[in-house]
């Protein structure tokens, strides 16, 4: 598993208080781990600040899962 | 006409997480005072406050029993103390499982005087600093005042009126008189109604400073601060935390077997058309309100047995205790009257709704808390029974409770033992 990959769980578990084991690379926000829409824009948030990314909304917007996240942060770090 | 009674009571204090808890140690004339821990308040003319504690206190609160960490990350601290409190009372009531039809006539009046303040320095800093990219997301809904009607709403299923008050000081009497309305209106067979605060943050301790309403002489003596009726009282002490009750229609709290604290019988409100912070020097506004609670009452001088006053441990206390005695007599009509203020400080906009809760309590288990520290009483306290330093048992039928705030709002709320 890479780095990212468990920085950024790690973020999705403390943000969303959801068990480690639930937060899959498959796993949706919204439909596993029972996120709304401002709790995506708040991990988004918190992804920029780890990472020194930015993610503009419309890109935030197709961020559905953990992969999806992981895969952005990936091409798009420095 | 519709009836409206007392079923469930929750409390968020600085003397306790719950109603036995603060009630008890009020009653064994402990105060909640203390040096400010939640920020550096070395640079403050106000160092002091009485703050809700931390779980590890002996009197402290455990958020974490009704609340969902991820919502106490995203809120203020008023609206996690509003709903905890809130939780409690429906508890107490009996009424966390409530069927649909219930619930669709059962609402929430939950107010704060100020709201979010210490979420909105944060931000406003975050802001500054960072740039808008970097504002919470639930930077608003988690500091706005009518959230705590709001979470309560959707935590428990609660579809009727939801509402919120906002008049300062008063605003927790005003909630439990307009929610009791509701009842009788026929708007509601329930309501949560009350109020909660939070303002124990930088800006908050530095406006009511720079307001000259806070008490800066005794920063090394917090427990002495808050001094009501006293001749060196120079301003109050901020307090936090939360009151809420349930109020329900008599037939329909009778009809499910509920255990009944206590019957709201009258309520008064009024304005001062006077000063944006010092109250008419006449205490007119604060006569006015009294009045209008004992007409609704149908209540004379003689059938309060206490009165909790807004007392705040400024210049206000003997103007109001002079509007008591022309709507009571010169003897309160043989009621005793003690700020529970100098016990746990000030809770603005929670102050009306925690205060009713203790003239329901003193109803309950006949005994009246105490003003402490009311060592030396000021001039025109003669012959009036303050309760200095200790509680004391005696009859309590009825009681009233004085809220008055910023702008001239005042609020009074009567409540009584039930009778058929």
């Amino acid at each position: 598993m890479s780095d990212t990959a468990d920085r950024v769980k790690k973020i999705v578990v403390e943000h969303l208080g959801v068990e480690a084991d639930k937060v899959t690379e498959d796993a949706s926000f919204i439909d596993d781990l029972g996120a709304d829409s401002l709790d995506i824009v708040e991990l988004v948030m918190a992804f920029e600040e780890e990472f020194g990314v930015e993610i503009p909304d419309d890109a935030a917007e197709k961020i559905s899962t953990v992969s999806d996240a992981i895969k952005y942060i990936n091409e798009h770090k420095g | 006409m519709r009836r409206v009674v007392v079923t469930g009571l929750g409390l968020v204090t600085p003397l306790g997480g719950d109603v036995e808890t603060t009630w008890a140690n009020l009653i064994a004339s402990k105060s909640g005072a203390g040096q400010i821990t939640r920020f550096d308040a070395s640079n403050q003319k106000a160092t002091i406050a009485c703050e809700v504690k931390g779980k590890d206190h002996e009197y402290g609160f455990d958020p974490d029993k009704r609340i969902d960490p991820k919502i106490q990350r995203q809120v203020d601290p008023f609206i996690v103390y509003g709903l905890d409190a809130a939780g409690q009372a429906l508890e107490d009531a009996g009424l966390t499982e409530m069927d649909e039809a219930t619930r669709e006539r059962a609402g929430v009046s939950i107010g704060a005087g100020i709201g979010g303040l210490p979420g909105i320095e944060y931000e406003s800093v975050n802001l500054h600093e960072r740039g808008p990219g970097r504002v919470s997301p639930h930077f608003v809904h988690g500091r706005i005042i009518n959230l705590i009607s709001g979470q309560v709403s959707i935590r428990y299923g609660l579809m009727g009126p939801n509402h919120a008050v906002v008049t300062a000081c008063s605003t927790g009497a005003h909630s439990i008189g307009d929610a009791a309305r509701m009842i009788k209106d026929g708007d509601a067979d329930i309501m949560l109604a009350g109020g909660s605060e939070s303002t124990v943050n930088p800006l908050g301790i530095a406006g009511f400073a720079q307001a000259r309403a806070l008490n800066t002489s005794m920063n090394d003596r917090p427990e002495a601060a808050s001094r009501p009726y006293d001749k060196d009282r120079d301003g109050f002490v901020m307090g936090e935390g939360a009151g809420v009750v349930v109020l329900e229609e008599y037939e329909h709290a009778k009809a499910r077997g509920a255990k009944i604290y206590a019957e709201v019988v009258g309520y008064g409100l009024s304005g001062d058309a006077y000063h944006v912070t010092a109250p008419h020097p006449e205490g007119k506004g604060a006569e006015l309100s009294m009045r209008m609670a004992m007409r609704k009452a149908g209540m004379e001088p003689g059938d309060i047995d206490y009165v909790n006053a807004h007392g705040t441990s400024t210049m206000a206390d003997t103007i109001e205790l002079a509007a008591v005695k022309r709507v009571l007599g010169n003897d309160l009509g043989g009621a005793s009257m003690s700020s529970t203020k100098s016990a746990i400080g000030h809770l603005l906009g929670g102050a009306g709704a925690v205060e009713t809760i203790f003239c329901i309590l003193a109803i309950r288990d006949q005994i009246v808390p105490p003003t402490l520290n009311l060592d030396n009483p000021d001039e025109g306290t003669e012959g009036v029974d303050l309760v200095p330093h200790k509680a004391r048992k005696r009859p309590v039928r009825a009681a009233l409770n004085n809220s008055f705030g910023f702008g001239g709002t005042n609020a009074s709320v009567i409540v009584k033992a039930v009778e058929d």
